[in-house]
Order: C-alpha cells, then structure tokens, then sequence
C-alpha cells in the first residue's frame, strides 16, 4: 500500500443514516417530514455554540457534571487482577445517564417552538428525566410506559406523576418497552404540529441514533480526559451494558479511534442465550430486521415477527439495539458478550458489600462481565465501566429475588 | 398493466368510483378470513387490501392492532398470507389485491424470493408503511422491476416541496391518508380531503384514494365524490372483532361498497 489512510470510525452516519448496513428512516410518510426537520434543525443546533453553551451550564449546575471517575479499590483487591475503575453517572441528577440526552432534546423541542413533550420508557428512569426536565421548562409530558414495567417501576411512577408527567400505562401488544415506543410513535403520527419526540436509547429512525449518542458522548469526553488525569494514559477496557446502547455509546463513541482500547458491550442474558429467547441479547442471539424507524439486531421468529425479550432489568428489556452497535459488532470493533440475570444479581451484591454503590441492575450486568474478566488480567490493565445508574429504583425487585420480604 | 391499472380504466369507462377494502389476512383464523376475502368482490369491492400480520404495527390503531394479534395468535405467517391470496385467485383472477403492512416480514424473507413469491401468489401490488421514499431502493424499485405496483401513501404533512419524490416512484395509484393519525382513529372530514386531492392530482395522472377515518356508506359516499375512491378498513375489521359473522361482515361491506358507488 502507498499511502495508508486513516480510516476513522467517528464519521458515521451517512446522509441516510445508516451505520453500514444499519439504521436508516423506516417511518411511515406523515413522520418523514418530521424527522426530515428534525434532523435540518439537530444539525444546526450541532454546531451553534450558543446550544452548547446552555448544555454545558445545565449539565454542570442541574445534572451535576463531571461525573466523577472512581478508582474502585476493595473491589480491585478482590478480584486480583486488573485496575477497576467506575464512571459515575449514577450520581447525575435522576439517578441515571438518561438525563445527558434529555437535556439536549428538550433544549432543541424549545428552539423548534414544541410545547408537547413525549416519551417512552420502559424501567422509568428515561421518563423520570424527561418528565424533570419539563417541569424544569414548564413543558406539557406524557410519558408512555408497558403496563407490566408500570407494575415492576412503581416508584418512578410516583416520581412522573409528581413531576407533573401523565404516565399512560400501554397495554397494545405485550405492553412492554417495545409496545410503549409503538404508542409514542402512534401520538406522534396524530400530534405533529405540536409535540416533540423524546427518544431515550441511540435507536428510532435518524437523526435519533446519531443525535442521542453525540447528547451522551459527553460521557467519555470526560472519562477520556479523567483518566489521562489519573494514570497519564487511556484505559485498556472499556464496558458498559447496552438495553437500546446509549450510556454504552456515550462511553464508546469518544475511544472508537483509539484502537488500543478494547471495548465491550454487555448485553442482558436473562436466563440464557438459548433458543428459548429468554433473554435480551439482540446481538448475540437476533438477527438483521427492521423495527422502530431503523434496521438493526432484533430478537425476531422465523417469520419476521417480534419477539418479546426477558430480563430481570426492566431498562435492557427491548428486542432491538441501537444501530450504531449493530454495525460495530459486524465489522468487529466492538466487542458483545451476554450476562445472565444471575450474574448480574452476584455483581449489584458485591458491589453493595465492597464498594458501597447500590448499582442499578443494568450497570450491574457491565460489572457482571468485570468480574469475570479483571481476574484474568495483569495488575496494569485498566479497565473503566460505566456505573450509569444508581439502584434505588431496583430494590424491590432484587429484594424480591433473594427472598427478602419488603413488608417488615 | 397490472389488474390495478386495468380495474381503473374499466372504472373510468363506467364512470365509476373505486371501494377499496383492508381485511387483515387470517383474522380471525385463516378459513373465515378466506371466506370474507373470497366474498368481497360480490359485495361490490374493487381493490382488496390485504393486511400481512406484523408485532409492532406502529401506523395502525387498536382495531387493525389486534386484527394482527388474533391473526397471529391463529398462525398466520407471510407464507399462509401469500397462501390465502393463492386461495382466492382460484375463483377470482381479475380483483387486484394489494398486499399491505410493515417491510420486517418481507425484509426477514428476503426482497427477491418475497417479490417472486408475491407475483406468482397473485398479488398486483403492496403498500408497506414503514419504506418511504428515503428507502425506495429496498422494495420499491425492485419490485416495480418485477411488475408489481408499489403503491405509496400521501399525507397532510407531505408539503409541496416532497410531494413530487412521493410521487415519482409510485404507482397503480396514490394513497392518500386523510388525517394525521393512525387507522381507526378521526373521522375524515370531505372538505379537508378535497383540495389535498386536487394538490396531488396537478402533479400526477394515477387515481387517488383517500383513506383511515372512514367508518359509514355516508362518509364513503362523501370522500369518493372528491377523490377516485376511498379506503374502509378499521370498521369492517371492527365486526370480527365482534364476532360478527362473515355474512353481516359482508352485508356492512356491501352498504359501504353502494354509498362509494353513488359518489
């Protein structure tokens, strides 16, 4: 080869939104002048400094930003091996990395002159975000949310509906994650003059993938530069768990040119990745499909048909995932494991004896893998996962799976 | 020429309205379903629109929503939907039918053996609500290589500037949907419909059909006076749903089918 050029990783999408093969604007017509203004209004927001500007003042003095970067050490101790470190986006405001994104999305919905807000969520902690920062702007929310999530999610519920959010509990198909975006599409499709579309993971038709991920990257801007602070160099791993991938791709996006960083995403392995589909490992255990505005991994039968995914995490309980992971799965910069609800159960109780974080159950699933490959590295190896949320909106569920009775 | 493009010229010579219907393909269970289809044409139907079962039919309301389900829920697949077009094109080989649903299924089968299938089933044309033109070189193009219609839908929102890409892939006809929403839901009001249809007319020669909103012979009768036809789906899947029987489902068709034929 004569010259070799550089072929960056960064640059996607292209101008149909597509990550390779993957994401694009599957939507039917009436939202395809939408997402066409959208995407006009998104890129001129991108590189307005004034939009930035707002960013940067809320996520400092609202959200409360930088997230710290912790050196986990006792839990480093007992695994023996590699250097863990924890990105603490669990400490935002909300409890969760959700509200990265929202801030972004709403500040565009208000330059747009939008006075609706909507959302879907499924563990809730993306409608706790929307729903907060509406308040915050005085902006009309209606969150859409499976009714079997509003059973398992009632707190976050509670703090919608305080935050002055109408929580619509869907009950169409299976009345989870995937049912509740379909509902939100279906309001958006009837209130287009007026509402904003809040999408909450790196999926949807673009700009959504690409527009979500740059509101996240803030995630590993600042892990990057905290981590040169810490060790004078770059991690050796990277991990974060991925439902839809956004706090992953936050992390990722900002290393993808850094080829000497390993990055893995973990997927929910529910009870296993078998033929059951048990599970929410789109990448490990789906295939190619269309679905919610893009083309990616989906957990689908023989006939193209959806299936519904399982795990203990309400929050990684969707059949699909963002496209940008689809396609840094296939051409191998990325790498994407699977981790069982009882994996996951094992590390959010270590991390509560050892550290003194009470993980969120999806965190829990990154720190899952942690465990199983910190052991087998040298003392040297770096590795930096994402804690993206806190879990005090999990208790119950994990109370109930280690048979403690929450009634005393 | 399709058996779409042949149904409007003999309508024109007659001077006749089109009624399109949407049943969704196996709803209840595969045997009624073929039964309400095979029975359509006599009701007075020109085109028949037939739903291809999907999960997540995020363009649709709860009417067509659980039409899918219950569909599903009895068996149904792309290849018994292919199947019951087979079925029908036993006793009738002149009644277009237009397949219409979500691209995952076909997507999941692959363009060209789909395309294959689709033609040698029967079928003279498809609408899939979630390839607009953005993605025409998915289905769109290949298919109208094939010989089949890609029909594509109109909407309020589809403004001067890009109604001509709309347009420039279609054909068989143009689709227009007459509310912002999802089927079943607003009741389509003429007076909005009708310079919507004339907008579209000035920039092509296909008919257009206007449909979603439109529930009764009179709103029929009313919506075809100002378009080339119109669309009735959500009521007339509303009847099994209700556990009609497929001679009062097809009693309710013919009455919709005369008030679109008076226009």
């Amino acid at each position: 080869m004569a010259t070799e050029l550089f072929n960056s990783f960064m640059t996607g999408p292209d101008e149909k939104g597509r990550f390779g093969d993957f994401g694009g604007r599957f939507v039917s017509e009436t939202l395809m002048p939408l997402i066409l203004e959208l995407e006009a209004q998104y890129e001129h927001a991108k590189t307005d400094d004034s939009f930035w500007a707002e960013m940067h003042d809320l996520w400092t003095h609202y959200v409360g930003r930088p997230s710290p970067m912790y050196h986990a050490e006792r839990l480093t101790e007992h695994l023996g091996g590699a250097k863990v470190y924890m990105k603490r986006d669990e400490l935002n405001h909300t409890g969760a990395h959700k509200i990265n994104n929202v801030l972004g999305q709403i500040i565009l919905a208000r330059r747009m002159g939008k006075t609706r807000i909507i959302a879907e969520t499924g563990a809730g902690q993306h409608g706790v975000a929307t729903a907060t920062v509406c308040a915050k702007f005085g902006l009309k929310c209606v969150v859409y949310m499976g009714a079997h999530d509003v059973e398992r999610q009632a707190p976050n519920v509670f703090r919608m509906r305080l935050l002055g959010a109408e929580v619509v509990p869907v009950t169409s198909g299976r009345g989870t994650l995937k049912d509740a975006m379909n509902d939100a599409l279906r309001d958006w499709v009837t209130n287009v003059r007026d509402t904003f579309y809040c999408i909450g993971t790196v999926a949807g038709p673009h700009p959504y993938p690409a527009m979500v991920r740059d509101f996240q990257a803030i995630i590993g801007k600042e892990a990057k530069e905290q981590m040169m602070e810490a060790e004078g160099r770059l991690p050796d791993t990277i991990i974060a768990a991925i439902g839809g991938g956004s706090n992953a791709m936050g992390l990722f996006f900002p290393f993808l040119d850094d080829t000497s960083v390993n990055i893995i995403g973990v997927e929910a392995g529910g009870k296993g990745v078998n033929q059951k589909m048990e599970h929410c490992a789109s990448l490990t255990g789906g295939r190619p499909g269309v679905l919610h505005g893009n083309r990616t991994y989906l957990l689908q039968d023989d006939d193209g048909q959806i299936l519904e995914g399982f795990s203990i995490s309400a929050g990684l309980d969707y059949p699909g995932i963002g496209p940008e992971h689809a396609w840094l799965h296939e051409i191998g910069r990325a790498q994407y494991v699977a981790i069982t609800d009882k994996e996951a159960l094992e590390a959010f109780q270590l991390c509560c004896e050892k550290e003194g974080i009470i993980p969120a159950l999806e965190p829990s699933h990154a720190l899952a893998h942690v465990m199983k490959i910190a052991p087998t590295l040298p003392k040297d190896h770096i590795i930096c996962m994402n804690m993206c949320g806190r879990g005090d909106k999990d208790i119950f569920t994990v109370a109930k799976h280690l048979g403690f009775d929450m009634k005393i | 020429m399709t058996r779409i493009d042949d149904t409007f010229a003999k309508l024109k010579a007659a001077n006749k309205k089109a009624f399109v219907t949407y049943v969704m393909a196996g709803d209840p269970n595969y045997e009624t379903s073929l039964e309400v289809v095979k029975g359509l044409p006599a009701a007075g139907v020109d085109i028949i629109e037939l739903g291809l079962p999907f999960t997540d039919p995020m363009a649709d309301g709860s009417t067509i929503q659980l039409a899918g389900q219950r569909a599903l829920e009895a068996g149904m697949t792309l290849e018994k939907t292919l199947q019951l077009a087979r079925d029908f094109r036993t006793t009738d080989d002149t009644t277009p039918i237009v397949l219409m649903g979500y691209y995952n299924p076909i997507y999941n089968r692959g363009v060209d053996q789909f395309l294959q299938d689709a033609k040698e089933a029967g079928i003279d044309g498809m609408i899939v609500v979630d390839l607009p033109p953005e993605e025409d070189d998915e289905l769109c193009i290949p298919a109208q290589k094939a010989g089949l219609n890609f029909i594509r839908l109109a909407t309020p929102t589809t403004d001067e500037k890009r109604l001509p890409k709309v347009l420039e892939n279609t054909s068989g006809f143009v689709y227009y949907v007459s509310i912002t929403g999802i089927t079943g839901a607003a009741e389509a009001q003429a007076s909005d419909v009708a310079p919507e249809v004339a907008r579209i007319k000035s920039q092509t020669d296909l008919p257009i059909i206007v449909g979603f909103g439109i529930k009764t012979p009179e709103t029929a009768e009313a919506i075809a006076s100002v378009a080339d036809g119109t669309v009735v789906g959500s009521a007339i899947v509303s009847l099994l749903e209700n556990g009609k029987s497929v001679t009062e489902v097809l009693a309710f068709v013919k009455s919709l089918a005369d008030g679109a034929h008076r226009a």
